[in-house]
């Protein structure tokens, strides 16, 4: 009875402590606005508006479809303390082969087969690009957050180059794929016009949820993220840890982007990057890392940035503002962390290790030292 | 304790300092003396590296005053304390091993230019004092630890000291190092200096110190003055000191509570073992280990464990201990050379299959790499069979067979733990080796590599561990027991075996006095003899 009061208590406390953030966020939000001429209620008003009501918020659950996969992509590679920032590049190398070889397939098979083959490449296509930085990290105790932005910034030019050559529409002058038919796309969920990459979004956040708490293999990468030393104690090869955490991780993203071609873009131009993992970062932060638990927070942002986009232009902000929120939650993340540790609140965003290799540097160096 | 100050005194009065969970001073008084030794002793955890870090300017009290021949002072930087007159020097190596003796020397000057003739003359006015000889364009890396002591102690004294506190000196020294210890403790003391020398080792106490202070959980708990102590007999002081060291335990520990204690020669406890009679379990022939970090690697290893026996690897930390308990574990690869564990090749064998075949490994990392701070008691108590039945099905946890096998080994090994859902990382030092010994020494162990077993338990927990130890191996368990201290090697192996540089140099069987001089002289012999 005790450990469920407990339970109960750190389950709200880890509540708090989540909403806290997004909360702070919103208010300075508001207050940046007034600063700067906007009228935020307009703003906030504006994004309940074209975020959820009429048929509007099934564009924002179709929008939760590439956020959720990316969401889950990250946090499996989190988990093991592998900081895979190489999202972008990993997302358009998915989504150009959707819209690369999309236009191709779908007319010399069933658009079924097709759809799974694509999927199938484009997995595989993000596997293999993170495996440059999976080896390397593996291999040499390289440094994983800058081989993976380093490669992501390699995939953007190459699907750049794709999209620019071999893959270009011969019947436009602008640098896009051709457009994959209507027919051709991902079905919608009946009586909506929401793709069923929802539900598969859905399912992967349960299963990823399943596999990571209830599961050996879940408790291996909880092993390898607490401590690698620890790992190799009990066991485990670190170096296949590494790599297939990252290829898991990069290939759900890269699965992701070929979603969004296949369910909501239907081609791709040049120079084109949503940038999901930059709004879905923080998230996973505040979801502590737990696949279920980051619906809510892709759901919410999903709206905000639906509804956003338009709610900005109407109280004559640009949409880049967006991003400042969500700069806002992270950094009142940072924040309510900070003084939630100091006062010992609820759970950390991060697991332990980390937490300490983090806070080592700013810490009063005689503190260590008790007895 | 008299209130009057007189010259040459470093008083502290009504120390506190509490940290998160711990009372680590607890209204501690004592006078530092200038011309004496006083001596600090207690065993871990009892407060004693608190109340040095307070003394070298790194902690602050909460509340409690310092004062120095009267003056109130406030030391509140280390530079403070240097400018005080107060010297440390802490049990691990502050040194810069890339540095020449002169250029670490030279670290704290706070001129513009250096001005080596002047400190190269300081170096030899200390060098004097202290009676050793230091050259002072040596690398420190090439130093043993015994003369990278003596420059520690130089550095400490190098702008003039009033009071050089030790903290822990002997415990990384040989016994003929400790002698010269003594020599230059003395030196420094018929100079004029206070010396405050830290040791949780009772003899060293009594043999080193005028007067004694001792500290149990972060209290002042006995003082014996310079005139008790000298008219005491050896016995009736160690009966002092024990008394005070271990209060109403000492009905408890009995005998072995002078051992605990180090109040004499160790002597060994396990008994006479006939090694012919018994079959060989572990057997290493010509192994060399190769690892990716910059860890110490072991060469050419050969040695052979047999059945119900303790072999201790003595040798300084740092010498190949963690690459050599590895490397039986599975954990680092074997360059070259063979491994036979029962008679079979398991040179290849990755950790969980020697895991299965008994071979367990009680790592001296027992936060970070012996258990996961994060997870519960109970799914530390199985991490190793992670996957295995019947805790896990179908690749499912079982939480109900985790719960009964935690319950079990909690029950067995007396963790002390709120509940088995409890964080691993919140209990104690003593109670996490335990977890740890619970794990490795059950379900099938044959033979069990423990790397430093009791390095930082109190010393309830260390006799727990000892006496584990000593049973598993009375039931034909065979253990590889690496240690630093020689104690505690003399009183649990049969044979000691020493390492120096990642090679064995030296093997000494345990069977009667004399056995520490000899290991002494295999690591000198080793270390030193070299320069």
């Amino acid at each position: 009875m005790n450990a469920e009061t407990n339970a109960a208590r750190r389950f709200l406390q880890g509540f708090v402590r989540s909403i806290v953030p997004v909360l702070l966020a919103l208010i300075v939000a508001s207050l940046i606005m007034l600063a700067i001429g906007s009228s935020p209620t307009e703003f906030l008003a504006g994004v309940l508006k074209y975020g959820i009501t009429g048929s509007n918020w099934q564009r924002s659950l179709a929008l939760m479809s590439p956020l959720l996969i990316v969401a889950v992509g990250l946090i499996v590679a989190f988990r093991g303390q592998l900081w895979n920032l190489g999202y972008n590049g990993q997302y358009l190398l998915g989504a150009v082969v959707a819209s690369g070889l999309g236009p191709i397939l779908f007319g010399k098979m069933p658009a079924a087969l097709a759809t799974i083959i694509i999927f199938i490449v484009a997995v595989l296509a993000g596997a293999v690009w993170s495996l440059v930085p999976a080896i390397l990290k593996a291999r040499y105790g390289t440094n994983e957050i800058i081989t993976s932005l380093v490669m992501s910034s390699i995939a953007v030019g190459v699907v750049n180059l794709l999209i620019k050559g071999i893959f270009k529409d011969p019947k436009v002058t602008t640098p896009q794929t051709p457009v994959v038919s209507d027919s051709n796309l991902l079905p919608f969920i009946p009586g909506t016009q929401i793709h069923i990459g929802f539900v598969i979004a859905i399912l992967l956040a349960v299963v990823a949820q399943f596999v990571l708490t209830r599961t050996s293999f879940g408790l291996r990468v909880d092993v390898f993220g607490a401590s690698p030393k620890a790992a190799r104690h009990v066991g485990l090869n670190s170096t296949w840890m590494v790599i297939l955490l990252f290829a898991i991780s990069s290939g759900l993203i890269a699965f992701a982007g070929s979603i969004d071609i296949l369910g909501q873009f239907s081609y791709q131009r040049a120079d084109w990057s949503p940038r999901y993992g930059d709004s879905v970062m923080p998230l996973v932060f505040l979801a502590r890392f737990r696949p279920v638990a980051a619906i809510p927070f892709v759901a919410f942002y999903a709206v905000l940035a639906t509804g956003g986009t338009l709610a900005a232009q109407q109280a004559g902000l640009n949409v880049d503002f967006l991003l400042v929120i969500v700069g806002l939650i992270l950094l009142f993340m940072t924040i309510t962390e900070y003084i939630g540790d100091r006062r010992r609140l609820g759970q950390s965003y991060l697991p332990q290790g980390l937490r300490r290799s983090l806070r080592l540097p700013l810490r009063n160096k005689s503190e260590g030292t008790a007895a | 304790m008299t209130t009057t100050a007189p010259s040459g005194v470093t008083s502290l009065r009504g120390i506190t300092k509490a940290f998160p969970g711990v009372v680590a001073n607890d209204d501690v008084s004592l006078d530092i003396v200038s011309g004496q030794v006083h001596c600090l002793l207690g065993e871990n955890g009892a407060g004693k590296s608190t109340l040095i870090s307070i003394l070298a300017g790194m902690q602050r009290p909460d509340s409690g005053t310092v004062s120095i021949d009267g003056d109130l002072v406030d030391i509140s930087s280390p530079r403070m304390a240097v400018d005080f007159g107060i010297g440390v020097v802490h049990q691990h190596s502050t040194l810069v091993p890339a540095f020449t003796v002169l250029e670490n020397l030279m670290l704290g000057e706070s001129g513009v230019m250096r001005d080596k003739k002047r400190a190269k003359q300081r170096l030899e006015e200390l060098a004097d004092l202290l009676g050793v000889r230091i050259d002072p364009d040596a690398l420190t890396s090439d130093l043993g630890l015994g003369q990278q002591q003596q420059v520690e102690i130089a550095k400490a004294m190098w702008k003039g000291s009033r009071l050089l506190v030790l903290d822990e000196p002997t415990s990384m020294l040989t016994p003929q190092a400790i002698e010269h210890l003594a020599e230059s403790i003395e030196r420094v003391k018929a100079q004029g200096l206070a010396v405050m020398l830290v040791t949780h080792k009772l003899r060293e106490a009594y043999a080193m110190g005028d007067c004694v202070t001792i500290l149990r959980g972060g209290r002042n708990v006995g003082h014996i003055a310079v005139d008790e102590l000298s008219s005491y007999s050896e016995q009736e002081a160690q009966d002092a000191i024990l008394a005070a060291m271990f209060g109403e335990d000492l009905a408890v520990l009995g005998d072995d509570a002078s051992e605990l204690a180090g109040a004499a020669e160790a002597t060994r406890e396990t008994r006479t073992f006939d090694f012919d009679s018994r079959p060989i379990r572990l057997e290493l022939r010509g192994v060399s280990s190769r690892g990716g970090g910059r860890d110490v690697e072991v060469e050419d290893i050969s040695f052979s464990v047999r059945e119900g026996e303790i072999l201790g690897i003595a040798g300084i930390d740092g010498h190949g201990q963690g690459a050599l308990s590895e490397l039986v574990a599975g954990q680092r690869l074997a360059s070259s050379g063979t491994v036979l564990f029962d008679g079979v090749d398991i040179t290849r064998t990755g950790v969980r299959s020697r895991q299965r075949l008994g071979v367990r490994y009680v790592t001296d990392d027992r936060l970070h790499e012996g258990t996961i701070g994060a997870m519960s008691v109970a799914l530390n108590l199985v991490i190793k069979r992670i996957g295995e039945r019947p805790f896990w099905r179908g690749g499912r946890i079982q939480p109900k067979a985790v719960g009964v096998e935690a319950e079990r080994l909690i029950d067995e090994y007396d963790i002390r733990t709120p509940s088995p859902e409890t964080r691993a990382g919140t209990l104690s030092g003593g109670n996490i080796q335990k977890i740890l010994l619970a794990r490795e020494l059950t379900n099938g162990a044959k033979l069990v590599v423990v790397n430093k077993p009791t390095y930082g338990l109190d010393l309830k927990t260390v006799h727990m561990v000892r006496e584990l130890l000593i049973d598993f191996a009375a039931q034909g368990g065979s253990v590889l027991l690496l240690s630093t201290d020689l104690d505690e090697l003399i009183e649990l192996s049969h044979r000691v075996e020493v390492i120096s540089r990642g090679r064995l140099v030296g093997s000494v069987i345990n069977d009667g006095a004399g056995t520490a001089e000899k290991v002494g002289q295999y690591m000198t012999g080793a270390i030193e003899g070299t320069h």
